[in-house]
């Protein structure tokens, strides 16, 4: 694995999702931890627009060659933005997941889930000790 | 549990950074880097394979030929030396104990390279149906086996091995020096495209490797592996085949010696063949969005009708295609079939295997 990129800017999910808070909006996607490990992402399927999701619920699916994993909501609230570039072109998480990667924008349900998420340190961490199980 | 085995070149593996996975027992390389582009060194380049995880059984003896025209299903008789040919091992019920590649070094002696997930069901199994007039040598542990593989596999091995690459057709094999060990050199692969397979003693596997990566194979795990086999239609055991299925539902028919009735087995290869196969194994291109994988199942007009046994994006045509196993009248080619992929169906078509025509 090459190094991983961790924002300082961002908030953190342990199941590998970020979360930049702005304003009354939160845009969520998946860290570069969970890209590397992936590998190549071909197929990516994501909610509609107006759907609510509970914080720690699945909101969609995220495709490798070789496997299926379900991409697991950080934060509560309501579904205000869909990156439907994803559909035609999957890898924009693979080359940019913290940028043209992003997933979903998200309107959240209580404006103090964000704060109790992971900072860039925490996740960090929480990394680390996932290599050094290897 | 038991512990994981592992190959001889388990620290190349590691010390290249390789995502390591367990497979049929083994902590096999699943991925170096990208799995896409590990595939494109292959249909491109040269891509540099550990199969060491395979088995090789050793024949020898007067009466190994007799012994093996028993056990496979494809003609031994007729095989002359350094030739290889592809074959199955056949229940008496008809359903596959392994897919094997059979190679004829003398007339007394042979081997079978078998899936590593079967090497202890194969090894029983031959024991069990060979006479004493031939001797098995269960070789897997001691043998590495490199698979090198793409168009400029001959180009790649030539910088290392004297023999003439150019007249070893597809099929045959040679004893060679590879970066100066003795190595059986097998033009053949289980990937679709050109390459060779070396079998070497364990101690050289790890000269052979560095010496093919200096000449610029790219190393390629399992994934890669995979999406190539699957491209080129070859079954993967466990998945296309298994002990209930008959070579004949595969589509393998043309590796069966159904006339002469010779091996363990014809009599219900032919007998399951004239009631009806009730099922046939078919391509699928994925038409709407989604990948059909394996267990994912195969609808028609709302009805359950059949099974995905491999799916995944090849990364050759750029869209999702998969195996299955369906009803023979709905296996024509064109025919519309719908994969359930997470409770909601997903339209396919049945399409001409190979999906991707050998190079």
């Amino acid at each position: 694995m090459s190094e991983i990129q961790i924002p300082d800017a961002l908030r953190y999910s342990k199941e590998d999702e970020w979360v930049r808070a702005e304003g009354d909006r939160a845009t969520i996607g998946v860290t570069d931890y969970a890209q590397q490990q992936l590998g190549d992402i071909v197929f990516i399927e994501l909610p509609e627009v107006g759907r609510q999701i509970e914080a720690g619920e699945p909101f969609g699916v995220i495709e490798s060659v070789k496997a299926v994993s379900d991409l697991f909501a950080p934060i509560g609230g309501e579904i205000v933005e869909v990156n439907q570039g994803l559909t035609e072109g999957p890898e924009a998480v693979n080359e940019d997941c913290y940028g043209d990667g992003w997933m979903i924008v998200v309107a959240p349900s209580d404006s103090g889930a964000i704060e109790a998420l992971l900072d860039a340190s925490a996740y960090g961490t929480h990394c680390q000790e996932r290599e050094d199980q290897g | 549990m038991t512990a994981l085995q592992t190959t001889p070149l388990h620290g190349v593996h590691r010390a290249l950074g390789a995502k390591l996975v367990p497979f049929a027992g083994f902590e096999m390389p699943v991925q170096y880097g990208s799995i896409k582009a590990e595939h494109a060194a292959v249909r491109e380049g040269v891509g540099l394979f550990d199969v060491s995880h395979m088995g090789q059984i050793h024949f020898s003896g007067d009466g190994a030929e007799a012994a093996l025209e028993r056990l496979v299903t494809c003609r031994v008789s007729t095989l002359r030396d350094g030739r290889v040919r592809y074959g199955l091992l056949c229940n008496d019920e008809g359903g596959v104990v392994d897919d094997v590649t059979v190679y004829r070094v003398n007339a007394g002696e042979f081997f079978l390279c078998v899936n590593a997930a079967n090497i202890e069901k194969d090894w029983r199994w031959c024991v069990r149906h060979t006479a004493d007039d031939a001797d098995l040598h269960n070789r897997s542990a001691q043998t590495a086996l490199l698979a090198l593989q793409g168009p400029q596999a001959e180009a790649a091995l030539a910088k290392i091995c004297p023999a003439d690459l150019s007249t070893l057709r597809r099929f045959r094999f040679t004893e060679a020096e590879c970066a100066g060990h003795p190595s059986l050199v097998s033009r053949t692969g289980y990937t679709g495209s050109d390459g060779f397979e070396l079998y070497v003693p364990d101690g050289s596997a790890e000269a052979i490797w560095q010496a093919l990566t200096e000449a610029g194979a790219v190393p390629c795990g399992l994934g890669a592996r995979d999406t190539l086999r699957l491209e080129a239609a070859l079954p993967l055991y466990g998945h296309e085949l298994d002990d209930t299925t008959s070579p004949l539902e595969a589509g393998l028919e043309r590796f069966v010696k159904l006339d002469d009735g010779g091996f363990i087995g014809c009599d219900a290869v032919r007998a399951r063949r004239d009631a009806g196969h009730p099922r046939a194994l078919v391509g699928f291109e994925m038409e709407g969005r989604g990948i059909g994988r394996a267990e994912y199942p195969i609808a028609v007009a709302g009805e359950i009708v059949g099974v995905v046994t491999s799916g995944a994006p090849s990364p050759t045509l750029g869209k999702s295609i998969g195996l299955g196993y369906v009803p023979p009248a709905l296996a024509a080619l064109g025919t519309a079939l719908d994969i359930i992929i997470r409770d909601k169906p997903v339209a396919a078509r049945v399409v001409q295997t190979p999906f991707v025509a050998k190079a």
